[in-house]
């Protein structure tokens, strides 16, 4: 028994369980009101976003201002199948669908561009994220600029908080394996990285495939919890956006996406009072914040429990010292 | 019997012939030093054999096993795999990722598990990578590298480093091990110590050894034969004594004799 409960697995288990009951729990009980369950949606879907751009930008190196191209074909794309077969087996279909459309995009721009290094390669696929949104605005399917109109809510928080979770269990799994660390040296060297036998061809793409995948499934839940998509949503700023959340928690730390994106929804929500000085005070923190630290919240460590009790014996040490 | 033969390998960049017709041939089981003057080459003949430039012409081929491989048109990753590594002039450590990450990155190559299992953390991974892990902390301890493998690679001191950057050349699994100056920076007990250990590595790995090296009391010492490099063309081959008893070396290291009549 001490043994189960000390493994990993049970811990993480446990702490999943508890935090979806704990939710689903002041959602019944009415304390969670629409206006947060908003919230609540936007941070599952910014988590899912971060993380997916962080496993391009912040492991593997690789420098993307077209994550929320991706997005928008998950988007359309379960918008599209949702409203022909509106049931909740067919937002799934739909979501699947949107994720692996997004991911063969991925590859199919991946494969050519990701030869370019650095700011050559953010122009590529600034220019990719562009053209996918001309192409949505002119089809006939999305109903160009006027976009896409879905009439039945399907995501609720369970299908919210599994692919949250999911997305962010399979992110961090991966990156703890040796493919993981294959992407993270080619980040770190990628001259070495070759001269160790890493093709970093592979793996550029594999990870820039599994972002486009995750990012496909944002997308997917982002139009059914919303009702209403447009090519607009998706543009430039969008990309910049969950950049921004990357970069704010910090480069290479999964955690550090995590709570980023909370906080920056939490921010921009409780500024939502004041609407004209909202964006000026928004910046005016994003801009403090990396002067003081530079690296993101989290650099590129991980909140784990050693970490904590590292925080709380320096507490105590504070503590004891003024007693 | 040889394990890597060159023939007539050059390179040009633009009109600079940086490598010019070179023939080489190592012999299994041989340490072999390459030597020369300051901009001779050396490194570019590296960077030909182990796929970062592409040469202009001449081939390479890897002899191993009964089959052999030609090199000059691959890239730096199957020729690794292949079975040939290297270290770097300038140390190129994954530096933000600990001594125990260096090694295990090297030994991917090899690995069986596949992107499901990573995934989602089946037996396969756990059981491979505490493979990975006790396989890295052998190779470790030889070096004595061991007790640091939870440091980040840019903590080291200098010399480790430098002797970390071998343990990953190792952890790859080469027949064929490439080394570009690795005493470089080293004082002369360092120096002594490392070519002690190269010496130990090349008999207990059964390695094919090739280095590039200023410091002549290291390639005097254990090069069983040396190439000269100069202006991106062989010019002698031989012994250690040979070597140092050639006319066009010393002419190559110090110029050439001015004759006052």
């Amino acid at each position: 028994m001490q043994k189960l409960l000390g493994s990993n697995f049970l811990k993480k288990a446990i702490f999943l369980a508890a935090t979806f009951g704990l939710v689903q729990l002041l959602i019944v009980t009415g304390v969670i009101n629409p206006f947060i369950m908003d919230t609540l949606t936007t941070i599952c879907i910014n988590i899912i976003l971060a993380v997916s751009l962080n496993l391009i930008t912040g492991f593997t190196g690789q420098f993307s201002l077209g994550h929320a191209g991706f997005m928008s074909i998950g988007a359309y794309t379960c918008t599209i199948i949702t409203l022909r077969v509106p049931t909740t087996l067919g937002f799934i279909t739909g979501l699947l669908a949107g994720a692996i459309l997004a991911a063969l995009v991925g590859a199919v721009v991946g494969l050519p561009t990701l030869r370019l290094r650095g700011d050559y390669l953010a122009i590529a696929t600034l220019g990719m994220a562009e053209i996918i949104r001309i192409i949505f605005l002119n089809l006939d399917i999305t109903n160009g600029a006027a976009g896409l109109f879905n009439n039945n809510q399907y995501v609720n928080w369970f299908w919210l908080f599994l692919f949250t979770a999911g997305t962010v269990v399979l992110i961090s799994n991966f990156i703890k394996s040796s493919h993981g660390r294959a992407c993270i040296s080619i980040r770190e060297d990628e001259i070495a990285a070759e001269a160790v036998g890493i093709n970093s061809t592979k793996y550029k793409v594999t990870a820039f495939v599994m972002g486009a995948f995750f990012a496909g499934i944002a997308g997917s839940m982002h139009s059914s919890y919303f009702y209403f998509i447009k090519p607009d949503l998706f543009g430039f700023l969008k990309s910049i956006n969950i950049l921004v959340i990357v970069v704010f928690g910090g480069l290479g730390s999964i955690s550090g996406s995590i709570i980023a994106a909370i906080l920056l929804a939490l921010i921009s929500t409780s500024l939502q009072s004041i609407p004209e000085l909202q964006m000026v005070i928004y910046a005016a923190m994003l801009i403090t914040i990396m002067l003081f630290r530079p690296q993101g919240l989290m650099g590129s460590k991980e909140l784990s429990l050693s970490l904590f009790k590292k925080w709380s014996s320096l507490i105590h040490r504070k503590n004891g010292g003024e007693a | 019997m040889p394990i890597l033969k060159v023939n007539k390998l050059t390179k040009a960049f633009g009109g600079l012939m940086a490598v010019s017709n070179v023939n080489l041939e190592l012999n299994q089981g041989e340490l072999v030093g390459l030597i020369g003057p300051n901009g001779a080459g050396k490194t570019t003949v590296f960077n030909l054999l182990t796929g970062i430039y592409v040469p202009t012409s001449g081939t390479i081929t890897l002899f191993q096993d009964n089959n052999q491989t030609q090199l000059q048109c691959l890239k730096p990753y199957t020729i690794c795999k292949a079975g040939v590594a290297r270290t770097f002039q300038n140390i190129r450590l994954f530096k933000d990722l600990t001594v125990l990450d260096n090694v295990r990155i090297a030994m991917h190559k090899n690995l069986d598990y596949g992107l499901f299992a990573s995934l989602f953390h089946t037996k396969a991974y756990s059981e491979e990578e505490n493979q990975l892990i006790e396989k890295s902390l052998e190779l470790l301890k030889i070096l004595k590298l061991h007790h640091k493998k939870d440091e980040l690679a840019r903590n080291l001191p200098y010399g480790e480093q430098r002797h970390l950057e071998i343990v990953r050349a190792l952890a790859a699994n080469p027949s064929l091990l490439l080394l570009d100056e690795p005493a470089a920076g080293m004082n002369p007990a360092e120096t002594a110590n490392l070519t002690e250990m190269i010496g130990w590595i090349r008999k207990n790995f059964n390695l094919t050894i090739l280095l590039i090296e200023h410091d002549m009391s290291l390639v005097m010492k254990i090069c069983e034969r040396i190439y000269v490099l100069d202006y991106g063309m062989v010019i002698a081959e031989g012994t250690p004594s040979e070597i140092k008893a050639n006319k066009r070396v010393i002419e190559a290291y110090l110029g050439e004799e001015v004759n006052h009549a």
